[in-house]
């Protein structure tokens, strides 16, 4: 019985330094996201999982560490990112219904972008999931 | 804290993180705004609360159990409601989504 609580420990150890891993690759991946996302809302979007990996960063350290103050913080940390998704949400709405140039140049673009995918779909009708970059 | 928890927490935590980690996949590989919005509010909600679900049963404390599990039902509860405002404040603007969404049951309302 020993053995077992012994390996469990160790296996514990070692599943919440894979999750740290885990989650650290997804957080570079999502800044590339927030760098290169190519409207306002993909950026938007990709701040919410940002949070989102925050929490749980904040989980894994909390097993990690048997430190739960900052499950608290978790929290804190959810209802900022809702509040911070909502103030943008209101934020895209209302700069984009009073015709903001940046908004409007974007828009543009997207559907240029969307365009051009429709035309290429429909010449080669080989679809590719890169092809909307 | 019996061993078999112990595992069963770890085993957890990996699968919140691979959630995320799918999640962030989808978000880098999705083509709009749209279907990036319903990667990230979907997977990334499953992943954040299966971890502090791993958590909450790590402590075995009743305080932080509940706490922990407060969060998980409070993220649960406004994930949806902040993608669906934020796509709903897009698609307002004019955002369009790419050629391979083929139902599109608000389009005939602003033309």
């Amino acid at each position: 019985m020993s053995g077992l609580a012994e390996f469990s420990s160790v296996f514990l150890d070692v599943c919440v330094n894979i999750s740290l891993a885990v989650l650290t690759v997804a957080f570079v991946l999502i800044v590339v996201r927030i760098i290169k996302g190519p409207t306002l809302p993909d950026r938007v979007v990709a701040l919410d999982m940002l949070v989102a990996v925050g929490i749980g960063y904040i989980a894994a350290i909390g097993v990690q560490t048997d430190y739960f103050l900052y499950v608290d913080i978790a929290i804190a940390l959810g209802l900022v990112g809702f509040l911070a998704t909502v103030a943008f949400a209101r934020f895209v709405l209302n700069r984009g219904l009073a015709r903001d140039p940046t908004i409007v140049d974007e828009i543009r673009e997207s559907e240029l972008r969307e365009g051009g995918a429709q035309a290429r779909v429909a010449g080669t009708a080989a679809p590719q999931g890169e092809g909307a970059r | 804290m019996s061993p078999l928890l112990e595992i069963a927490v770890g085993v957890v935590l990996v699968i919140g993180s691979a959630f995320s980690l799918i999640a962030t996949l989808g978000l880098l590989r999705l083509k709009d705004v749209y279907m990036r919005m319903h990667a990230g509010s979907k997977a990334g909600t499953l992943g954040s609360g299966l971890m502090l679900i791993a958590l909450a049963v790590h402590t075995g404390q009743v305080d932080v159990l509940t706490r922990a599990l407060a969060g998980v039902v409070f993220f649960l509860l406004t994930a949806p409601v902040a993608a669906h405002l934020l796509a709903k404040a897009a698609y307002e603007v004019g955002y369009r989504p790419c050629s391979d969404t083929h139902i599109d049951e608000m389009a005939k309302r602003d033309t």
